[in-house]
């Protein structure tokens, strides 16, 4: 059935996994492909170029820990907009709200930094969630009565969320040394780490709330109630689902599950409050969700596969010499393919 | 006036085959269609009415088969090329842009069209038509204020000046008042008596023995039969349309308490709409256990609001709602649901079922509460399942629970409403244009349906503009007309055109009081 095709981004988590598979491998292979020719049009070897990443990334213990590190946000985001995509929310204030729930874990680490870790993280934890789901419930609420379109008021609240942290900063939090950043945190505050790799606990929290996340849309009531909301809203409002409480309830969830990847990142990865840490955290994530089509395994493939694109492309720098932007090529290039796959793949399988 | 069997028909198809994904929408048909004639095409839902007229219009394009015009064979690409051979159709939904006038609608369809618009020009050309077949509308109204009769006379015009010969109506009734199909007929008389050639789709068969000249009657995408309008009996086109013979409706004489606590009370209920809807006024309103109350009235008066209203989707912003004496005033939707409300919608795409989920999980969506195990955390799908086959049973409706809603036709996706809404025993139905999209053998179903659970002691309130289906079913009968109730009957007590007349707002002599 082209059925599938179709409804694209919502792809129905039934889909079978070797069509996706098939699906995502081709366009990175054409992803690759274009973004050779990109190498070799600016004289570079584009064989040497993927070589290197490769080495960087996947062919060592410490390069694949990298990426795995890097993975941690962006499931965490994408999970963001997954959720609410699913009620037809569409939650562009991923980065705003891990901003926000970075600032809410900062304020419990810092002032509760004699407690002990059993104490200080799960405090920290819920306070980033708090404080992501509070940034979400402004534009939830207001769709909710039929005010201001989410999308707009997600996206314009993007860019208070940092000036806000960095008034935090500035005025109350920075260390004596440095203006634009915290102190340190204690070793309290910080997310525990596997083996001696830096991936950390966040890794484990992303994965269990992308299982769940599964979970909850295939079997649950709930799930089956916002599928309605999302697949006809009017339908499932005359069939008594509560829709207002659903798109303020979710919208918070999406919002809370941003919010700890903020405070994953500054407990986890930075130990540290730094001004503009997040450089785009959640509009990755949402460029994830969206080439994933809010598919749970799809978003960490995906998530995989970007994270090996972008820590590789550090290391581009430094053996070919190329700017960093241009890796930002690449994950357009990569973009571009997959919002054309699905007229491409509707054709084949007619 | 039948033509001469040796007379070139205007248009005949040869063979004409056309294949969807699932389906064979028809299979090899023949038809001829004469000038001066009014042919009928009748059969049930999914029949391959509307599919073969659409091929023929242009708008799909037959796998197999011939179009001949005149005896010449002919390619029809796109509805530009229906327009170049002289081919006009009125679709359903009439197709007119509100914003513009009568005029403007027509002249965007004159194949004469000039770089500059001479409205002048144009009014007189219209004018002229409009006599000539009575077909009176003001060119330079506005089509937002027009009826749909009205509408619909634009429609009608736009094709005569836009030089069409052959006039391909589908449902032309469904959405029209007595009186203005008895003007309709009369219209399309005076355009047979010209030598228009005319293919009415329907499946009412008494429209069909009043206006047409010859009948063809499909089933399951194939000609079951053409009659000469002089051969042609009900009971005849019954036994062509369906292969069995129908049963009529059984209606018991209700046990009714009229002391009993009303299922549902309106006092004075008034609702505020912004934009194109009509705003309720001071509705009063009871329905007693094990009675229907039928609502006529053209639609646009206020039927989806008072819907709404019951159902708890529009807010009250005057007066209260009880429902078994309990004040339910403005309660969500979810709460009139647990108390027992069922609502069948008049479009079940749009307003009560979920597209891309399967028939199974739509079933689910009222009564979510009721199939959730273990706190929520899973759904009991085989109770789903059995609960739904008792009532598909019931209702000799037939059931497919992996289905995508989406792919089903109208008519099954109503049936699929109208299967869940009577599961778990009512106790006040909303049903507004039961059966609307239904076949003949379905909407009989579900008339039954409702007249069992009458019978059961829900109540029943029962929105139509099928006049017929609400004299044989309503025990009381109220006329909405502009957000008010302007009248109410005991069905006996009054005829169809005192109804009608009050529908479309002129005045009648007396109003009977039931």
């Amino acid at each position: 059935m082209s059925q599938t095709a179709k409804t694209f981004p919502r792809v129905s988590l039934s889909n079978p996994l070797v069509n996706n598979l098939i699906r995502y491998l081709l366009m990175i292979l054409l992803a690759l492909l274009l973004f050779g020719i990109i190498l070799l049009v600016t004289g570079k070897d584009p064989i040497q170029s993927y070589r290197d990443i490769f080495s960087a990334t996947l062919g060592s213990t410490y390069g694949f820990s990298e990426v795995l590190l890097a993975m941690i946000p962006m499931l965490l985001t994408a999970l963001a907009v997954a959720l609410p995509a699913r009620v037809g929310l569409i939650n562009v204030g991923g980065e705003g709200q891990v901003y926000i729930g970075a600032a809410f874990a900062t304020w419990g680490a810092l002032a509760f930094q004699n407690k002990p870790a059993w104490i200080l993280l799960p405090l920290m934890t819920l306070l980033g969630m708090i404080g992501g789901a509070l940034w979400a419930f402004v534009p939830g609420y207001l769709k909710s009565i039929g005010l201001v379109n989410e999308t707009i008021a997600t996206l314009l609240m993007n860019s208070i969320a940092p000036k806000i942290v960095g008034f935090l900063i500035f005025g109350f939090w920075h260390s004596p040394m440095d203006t634009v950043k915290t102190d340190n945190f204690v070793s309290a505050a910080r997310l525990p780490t596997f083996f001696d790799t830096r991936v950390h606990l966040g890794f484990v929290f992303a994965l269990v709330l992308l299982a769940l996340f599964w979970f909850i849309m295939k079997y649950t009531r709930w799930g089956l109630e916002m599928r309605a909301i999302g697949g006809n809203a009017q339908a499932a409002r005359r069939n008594g689902i509560p829709l207002k409480g659903y798109l303020v309830t979710v919208m918070c969830i999406g919002g809370a599950i941003a919010g700890l990847a903020g405070m994953a990142q500054v407990s986890g990865f930075y130990g540290v409050l730094l001004l503009n840490f997040s450089m785009g955290l959640g509009f990755m994530g949402f460029l994830i969700c969206w080439l994933a089509g809010g598919d749970p395994i799809g978003i960490f493939l995906m998530s995989f596969v970007v994270a090996v694109i972008t820590t590789g492309g550090n290391l581009l720098q430094l053996t070919q010499g190329l700017p960093y932007a241009v890796i930002n090529i690449l994950l357009a290039l990569a973009l571009f393919v997959v919002l054309a796959s699905p007229r491409f793949f509707e054709g084949k399988k007619a | 006036m039948p033509n001469p069997q040796n007379q070139t028909p205007m248009i005949a198809l040869r063979g004409v085959t056309k294949r969807f994904p699932m389906t064979l929408a028809n299979d090899h048909i023949d038809l001829d269609i004469f000038g001066s004639e009014i042919h009928a095409l009748l059969g049930e839902n999914g029949a391959g009415k509307s599919t073969l007229m659409k091929i023929l219009f242009g708008f799909y394009r037959a796998d197999a088969g011939e179009i001949q015009l005149n005896g010449k064979s002919i390619t029809i690409r796109s509805p530009r090329d229906a327009h170049e051979y002289r081919i006009g159709m009125v679709f359903q939904d009439l197709n007119l842009i509100p914003a513009f006038s009568v005029a403007e609608n027509i002249a965007l369809f004159l194949p004469d069209l000039k770089a500059v618009l001479k409205p002048q020009e144009i009014d007189e050309r219209i004018n002229e038509v409009s006599k000539q077949y009575g077909l009176e509308v003001n060119p330079r109204a506005l089509v937002s204020q027009l009826s749909i009769g009205e509408q619909q006379k634009v429609e009608i015009l736009k094709l005569l000046l836009s030089n069409a010969r052959l006039l391909i109506l589908d449902e032309p009734t469904r959405v029209l008042a007595p009186h203005e199909v008895e003007a309709l007929f009369g219209v399309l008389d005076n355009l047979r008596k010209d030598g228009y050639a005319i293919v009415l789709i329907t499946h009412k068969l008494k429209e069909v023995l009043e206006c047409a000249d010859r009948i063809t009657v499909l089933r399951g995408g194939r000609v079951a039969g053409s009659l000469l309008r002089a051969e042609a009996t009900e009971e005849k086109l019954v036994a062509l349309m369906f292969e069995k013979e129908l049963s009529g409706l059984k209606i018991a004489e209700p046990k009714r308490d009229e002391m009993s606590t009303p299922v549902l009370e309106l006092r004075g209920v008034e609702t505020y709409v912004e934009g194109a809807g009509m705003s309720l006024k001071g509705i009063n309103l009871q329905i007693r256990p094990g009675e229907i109350v039928g609502v006529a009235g053209v639609s646009g008066n206020g039927q989806k609001e008072l819907c709404d209203v019951v159902l708890g989707m529009e807010l009250c912003v005057r007066g209260e709602k009880y429902l078994f004496g309990k004040n339910l005033t403005n309660r969500p939707v979810g709460a009139m649901r647990k108390n027992g409300v069922s609502f069948i919608p008049e479009n079940p795409l749009a307003m009560a079922s979920v597209p891309f989920m399967t028939v199974l999980e739509n079933m689910a969506l009222t009564q979510t509460w009721r199939y959730a195990r273990n706190g929520g955390f899973a759904m009991d799908w085989g109770v789903v399942k059995a609960d739904i086959q008792q009532t598909a049973k019931r209702l000799e409706f037939p059931v497919n629970f992996y289905t995508i809603a989406k792919s089903l036709s109208g008519g099954n996706l109503q049936r699929m409403v109208i299967l869940r809404e009577m599961t778990h025993d009512p106790r006040l139905i909303v049903a507004s244009y039961l059966t609307r999209g239904l076949d003949v053998q379905s909407a009989l179903a579900a008339r039954q349906a409702l007249i069992q659970a009458r019978e059961g002691g829900a109540g029943v309130l029962l929105v139509s503009e099928d006049l017929e289906e609400l004299f044989t079913l309503s025990d009381r009968l109220l006329v909405l007309y502009g957000g008010r109730i302007v009248g109410e009957f005991k069905p006996p007590e009054t005829d169809i055109y005192q109804v009608g007349h009050l529908m479309t707002g002129s005045k009648v002599e007396h109003v009977a009081n039931g």
